[in-house]
C-alpha cells in the first residue's frame, strides 16, 4: 500500500494520470449533478429491492414443493434459477432492455427504465432464491416434523416455524446480494436510463477529463462500504449465536 | 381391557432396504400406560413415528378409535391434532416463545378465542409449575423445563393419546424427576400413554403393561411385574440382565 502510494507518483505518465482522473475542481464541479443523478440509482434499486424479495420468495417456495402434483413448479424454479444464474446480468438487461422495448409498445410500456428494472429483478430473484432455499434446508427436519405432529398443515409448517427462521439465518447474505444489486444498478446506463453512470460518462465526454468516474466511484463506496461492513457484523454475530 | 384407543395391526416399516417393523399387533387401551422397551435399534422410536403417521406404513392398518388412520389418501392434519408426541430432542421452535410455542397449534387449527387459548395455556403452564418462563424463549430454558414445555404444547391440543419417545435421555440426571413427575400426573389424569424408554425404572413404575422390542417385533409383552421378575423369552432375559446388571 506504502509502496503503491510512493511508487506510482514515480511513473513517467503520473501527472497526466492525476490530471484527468483526480481533478479537483471537475470532482467538485460535477458531484452534485452525480449525486442527483445517483438518486435515480437509488430509486431503481428502491423499488427492485421488494420485489425481488418477493419473487426469490415464490421461486425459492416452488423448488420446495414436495408434493408429486406440483412437480411442474418444481421443475419451473429449478429451470428458472438455472437460466437467470447462468447468464450475465448485463446479456439479460441488452435483450430484456432492447427487446421489449423494441416491441413498439406505447409508452410507458417502452421505457428502458422499466425494462431495465425487470430484468434486474429476474436475475436478482434467482440468487435470492437460491439463498432462501439454502436456509430454509439448513432447518432441522425435526422442526417440521414437530409442527406436522401438532396437526399444523405444512403450509401453516412453513409459514409459521421453517420460513422465520431461514429468513433471519440468511439475512447477512441477502444483505451482501442486495449490496451487489446496487452497484449493478448502474449496468442500466447502457439502455439509456440517466442514472450516475451514464451521467458521469456524459461530463466525461463534455468535459474530457475521467474525473467524474472517480467522482462516481467515491459515491458508490460512500454507500456500499457502511453496508458491507453491516452485513459483515451481522455475520459476525450470528456465527457467535450459533458456535 | 376396556375399549380400545389405538389398534395396530401387521404393521410393517421399511426403510430402502432395511426392514424395520416386522409386522407389529398391538392394541392399546383407553387409559392404558404402555412401555415400549429393547435395545437401540430395534424400533421403538420408528413404531412410534408410524403410530400417527409422521412415517407412512408400507403394510397393515392402524386404528384410532377403530377409524383406520393408515388408508392412503386421508387427510391427516385432523388424525394428528388427536395424537400428541413429545420427543427426546424437545424440538421447540426457538424463535418463539415458551408461550407462542404452546399457542401456535391451537390458534391456527382449534378455532376457539385467543382469550380462551390463553387462559388454557396459562393453567396448563401452572399446573406444571412454569408459569413463570411463559415468556421465555426456548434457549432461556433448562433442559427440563424446555422438555415440559414440549409436552405442554402437544396437551395444548388436547390429544387422546400421548407417544413419548425417549423424552428424558436428553436431560441431565438431576432434570430427569421434573419430567417424570409430569408422566405421573398424566397417568394419574388417565391420559393414554406410550412410552419408549432405556430407563427399566420408569417401566416399572409408571406402566401398566411394558413391550419388549427386538429386530422389529414385540417379542414379548405382560405387566412391569411378570416382565421384570420372570421374563419368558430368552432374549427379554438376556436383554434385561444387560440393562439391569
Ligand atoms: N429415517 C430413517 N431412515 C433410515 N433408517 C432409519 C430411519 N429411522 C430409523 N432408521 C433405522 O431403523 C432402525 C430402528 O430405528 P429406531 O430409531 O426406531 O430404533 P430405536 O429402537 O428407537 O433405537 P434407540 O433406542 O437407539 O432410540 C435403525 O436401524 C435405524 O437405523
Ligand atoms: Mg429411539
Amino acid at each position: 500500500m506504502l509502496a503503491l502510494v510512493i511508487l506510482v507518483p514515480m511513473a513517467p505518465g503520473w501527472s497526466r494520470v492525476k490530471d484527468s482522473f483526480f481533478n479537483w475542481e471537475i470532482f467538485v464541479r460535477t458531484t452534485p449533478r452525480l449525486l442527483e443523478a445517483f438518486l435515480l440509482d437509488v430509486a431503481i434499486f428502491a423499488w427492485s429491492a421488494p420485489l425481488i424479495a418477493v419473487i426469490g420468495l415464490l421461486i425459492a417456495l416452488c423448488r420446495g414443493v414436495r408434493s408429486p402434483s406440483l412437480f411442474p413448479l418444481r421443475m419451473f424454479g429449478a429451470a428458472y434459477v438455472d437460466i437467470f444464474r447462468g447468464v450475465p446480468v448485463i446479456l439479460v438487461i441488452y435483450l430484456i432492455g432492447f427487446g421489449i422495448p423494441g416491441l413498439g409498445l406505447p409508452r410507458p410500456w417502452n421505457s428502458p427504465y422499466i425494462w431495465g428494472t425487470v430484468a434486474l429483478v429476474l436475475t436478482y430473484s434467482a440468487y435470492v432464491a437460491e439463498i432462501l432455499r439454502s436456509g430454509i434446508e439448513s432447518i432441522h427436519p425435526s422442526q417440521r416434523s414437530a409442527a406436522i405432529c401438532l396437526g399444523l398443515s405444512e403450509r401453516d409448517a412453513m409459514r409459521y416455524v421453517i420460513l422465520p427462521q431461514a429468513i433471519r439465518r440468511v439475512v447477512p447474505a441477502n444483505m451482501n446480494m442486495f449490496i451487489a444489486l446496487q452497484k449493478d444498478v448502474a449496468l442500466l446506463s447502457v439502455i439509456g436510463p440517466v442514472e450516475i453512470l451514464r451521467q458521469a460518462g456524459v461530463f466525461k465526454s463534455l468535459l474530457a477529463n475521467f474525473t467524474p468516474y472517480v467522482a462516481a466511484a467515491a459515491i458508490f463506496l460512500a454507500l456500499t462500504i457502511p453496508a458491507t461492513r453491516y452485513a459483515d457484523y451481522l455475520m459476525n454475530r450470528q456465527r457467535n449465536v450459533r458456535s | 381391557m376396556s375399549e380400545a384407543k389405538l389398534t395396530l395391526t401387521d404393521m410393517q416399516k421399511s426403510f430402502g432396504t432395511q426392514h424395520v417393523l416386522r409386522g407389529i399387533n398391538l392394541e392399546i387401551a383407553k387409559g392404558e400406560m404402555v412401555c415400549l422397551i429393547g435395545p437401540s435399534g430395534s424400533g421403538k422410536s420408528t413404531l412410534l413415528r408410524c403410530m400417527n403417521m409422521l412415517e407412512p406404513i408400507d403394510d397393515g392398518i392402524v386404528q384410532l378409535d377403530g377409524l383406520d388412520i393408515s388408508e392412503p389418501g386421508l387427510d391427516l392434519e385432523p388424525v394428528r391434532r388427536r395424537i400428541g408426541i413429545v420427543f427426546q430432542s424437545f424440538n421447540l421452535f426457538p424463535h418463539m416463545s415458551a408461550a407462542d410455542n404452546v399457542l401456535l397449534a391451537p390458534r391456527r387449527v382449534l378455532g376457539k378465542g385467543t382469550a380462551e387459548l390463553q387462559v388454557e395455556a396459562h393453567e396448563l403452564f401452572q399446573r406444571f409449575n412454569l408459569a413463570d418462563h411463559m415468556h421465555k424463549y426456548p434457549d432461556q430454558l433448562s433442559g427440563g423445563q424446555q422438555q415440559r414445555v414440549a409436552v405442554i404444547r402437544a396437551l395444548a391440543m388436547r390429544p387422546e393419546i400421548m407417544l413419548f419417545d425417549e423424552i428424558t435421555s436428553a436431560l441431565d440426571p438431576e432434570l430427569v424427576e421434573e419430567v417424570l413427575d409430569v408422566l405421573r400426573q398424566l397417568r394419574d389424569d388417565g391420559m393414554t400413554m406410550v412410552l419408549a424408554t432405556h430407563e427399566m425404572g420408569f417401566a416399572r413404575e409408571l406402566a401398566d403393561r411394558v413391550c419388549f422390542m427386538d429386530g422389529g417385533k414385540i417379542v414379548e409383552e405382560g405387566p412391569p411385574t411378570q416382565m421384570f421378575r420372570e421374563p419368558r423369552m430368552d432374549r427379554t432375559k438376556s436383554f434385561l440382565k444387560s440393562v439391569l446388571r
